[in-house]
């Protein structure tokens, strides 16, 4: 028999992370501070639109690219959110999750060789989505005394004749950095030198908590050149939902839309409906999402501090990045030894690449009682292994 | 005193839990405990924060007690208007709520009871009589879905898996 599968997905995804997200969501009894998703439900006005519309039969296909109005919305959104205007006609893309964008953009961009530099700890899903693209992924390790933000010196060093790409998943999962406006300057500059094109994955662009969230697109000449990708799921508590967004140059979104014809046809009409909803008339529901995950935020930093753990001080998306460097172990050994001992699950910070090594991510998108009572059991756990130490 | 939108994160706050420890909030809101402790004694002197109440499910709790709403409709008196006419009925201690509203009437009262003959005593003794009162309409509360901002149906606990990257 011929071998059943193709090499290029076999040699994907080669870590043990898997196991031990499997061996985690088996657990019945443990609590958690692992998950990557909204504690909220959706906002009850995006989920009764939702009812309705599918009382009002809208069970049909939508055009390829999305509703007209939902990217009518999107528009006005990002214009008025980050200062990027896009012409909904033909800039703006709807998609299943953020995730489907990235996908859709490295297909519709990368020609086999072509370089994607991927700062990493960052999301799980730019490095397979480059490789199944043919591109080759260039990892970029950031650093704790940065703060886990992207440094001009650092991306200069990685580029070459052959990069085309540059991912910037700011705010950041797993370490929860941003890139202020001072910040960004100088990446933009480098990109404009080297005529990159940049793939800005803004998926926690509402959950910034030191001014407003910055977008790359904004800054002169950046438009042209970067696919600002965002969707519904973390600001709008919509993971379920699947629905996100991709914004370009036309001719770029024109080829992302012809592969997501043939590959997806459109996102959930539902969704879609809903989102609109969402866009319309949520603001304040987000805003207040915001605000209690900044709460949580400053809460976590508060005893982390009280508990002597280094930690420096994230100010997006839900997460902190604790480093676990003085307990002499692995990310993977400590996430484990705490889940058997504790009963809490924690992610290893090498989930999302090898630099995450000697941390792990820690998300707040959990009430106080829930974190108290996790923090409890993980201050249990780093005093006995200090005491050890002794 | 702090600022606006300090006094403004705190009311938020102990709106939905009054019982908040007062540590956790101060680090949740990035400011100290005395700042917070101070803010809310000035907001009770300025009777900002007007009480401390507890909500209870009575049906639970075994209670009896039934709840009526009264639409009232008043002739305003020369001078002052309602609010004569409303200090007569909210001084009623079985009174838990008076309205002034907009619309077909214009006094909305919600009364405490433990039975109907209670309601309609009041009703026909106390408010009926009333020479500025033209007319009252009387309803029963059956079952209390949300009050206070509070969903007091159960509540489906809603599952996420234990990781997600």
């Amino acid at each position: 028999m011929k071998n059943p599968l193709s090499q290029k997905v076999v040699q994907l995804e080669p870590s043990g992370i898997r196991k031990f997200f499997d061996v985690v969501n088996e657990m019945k009894d443990a609590i958690s501070l692992g998950v990557g998703e909204p504690d909220f439900d959706t906002p009850w006005r995006i989920r009764e639109e939702g009812i309705y519309t599918l009382e009002r039969g809208r069970t049909f296909y939508t055009s390829n690219a999305g509703l007209m109005e939902l990217k009518v919305e999107i528009t006005k959104y990002l214009k008025n959110r980050v200062d990027v205007s896009y012409d909904p006609k033909k800039e703006v893309l709807v998609t299943v999750g953020g995730s489907e964008a990235i996908d859709m953009m490295f297909r519709a961009m990368i020609d086999p060789g072509d370089e994607v530099l991927i700062p990493q700890p960052s999301y799980v899903s730019y490095l397979p989505c480059a490789v199944m693209a043919d591109g080759v992924p260039v990892v970029i390790p950031l650093k704790n005394e940065n703060e886990f933000k992207l440094t001009a010196e650092e991306l200069e060093a990685a580029i070459t004749p052959k990069s085309k790409i540059l991912v910037m998943p700011f705010p950041n999962n797993p370490t929860g950095a941003i890139m202020t406006r001072d910040d960004l300057a100088p990446i933009v500059d480098l990109v404009i030198k080297h005529d990159l094109y940049v793939l800005s994955d803004e998926i926690y662009s509402e959950l910034s908590y030191k001014g407003d969230h910055v977008s790359i697109a904004n800054f002169p000449g950046m438009k042209e050149r970067t696919i600002l990708v965002n969707g519904f799921s973390k600001g709008f508590a919509m993971t379920g939902w699947r629905l996100g967004y991709a914004c370009g140059p036309a001719a770029i979104i024109e080829q992302m839309t012809k592969i997501h014809q043939y590959a997806i046809m459109c996102a959930p009409t539902n969704s879609q409906y809903a989102a609109v909803e969402g866009l319309r008339n949520c603001m304040g529901e987000v805003q207040k999402m915001r605000e209690s995950y900044n709460q949580r935020r400053r809460y976590l930093m508060h005893e982390f501090r009280r508990m002597g753990l280094e930690c420096f001080e994230p100010y997006g998306a839900f997460y902190v990045f604790p480093s676990i460097q003085e307990f002499g172990m692995t990310s993977e050994e400590f996430a484990t030894r705490f889940l058997e001992e504790e009963k809490v699950a924690v992610v290893p910070g090498t989930a999302f690449g090898a630099c995450g090594e000697g941390f792990i991510r820690i998300s707040y998108a959990y009430s106080l009682e829930d974190l108290k009572e996790a923090l409890g059991r993980l201050e249990n756990f780093i005093t006995r292994l200090r005491e050890k130490k002794k | 005193m702090a600022s606006k939108e300090t006094r403004r994160a705190i009311l938020n706050y102990i709106e939905k839990n009054s019982k908040a420890d007062l540590g956790d909030l101060a680090i949740m809101l990035g400011t100290d405990e005395l700042t917070i402790a101070n803010e809310i004694q000035d907001m009770e002197k300025e009777q900002i924060i007007c009480g401390y109440h507890t909500l209870i499910d009575w049906d639970k709790a075994g209670s009896d007690m039934i709840t009526a709403l009264i639409e009232v409709r008043v002739t305003p008196q020369r001078d002052q208007g309602f609010d004569k006419i409303a200090e007569r009925i909210y001084n009623f201690p079985e009174v838990t709520s008076v309205y002034l509203i907009s619309g077909g009437y214009d006094l909305l009262i919600t009364l405490e009871g433990w039975t109907l003959k209670d309601v309609s005593q009041f009703v026909s003794e106390k408010l009926a009589p009333i020479d500025a009162i033209m007319s009252t309409a009387t309803y029963f509360i059956l079952k209390k879905y949300k009050d206070h901002g509070t969903i007091m149906v159960p509540q489906k606990k809603t599952e996420r898996m234990l990781v997600t990257p």
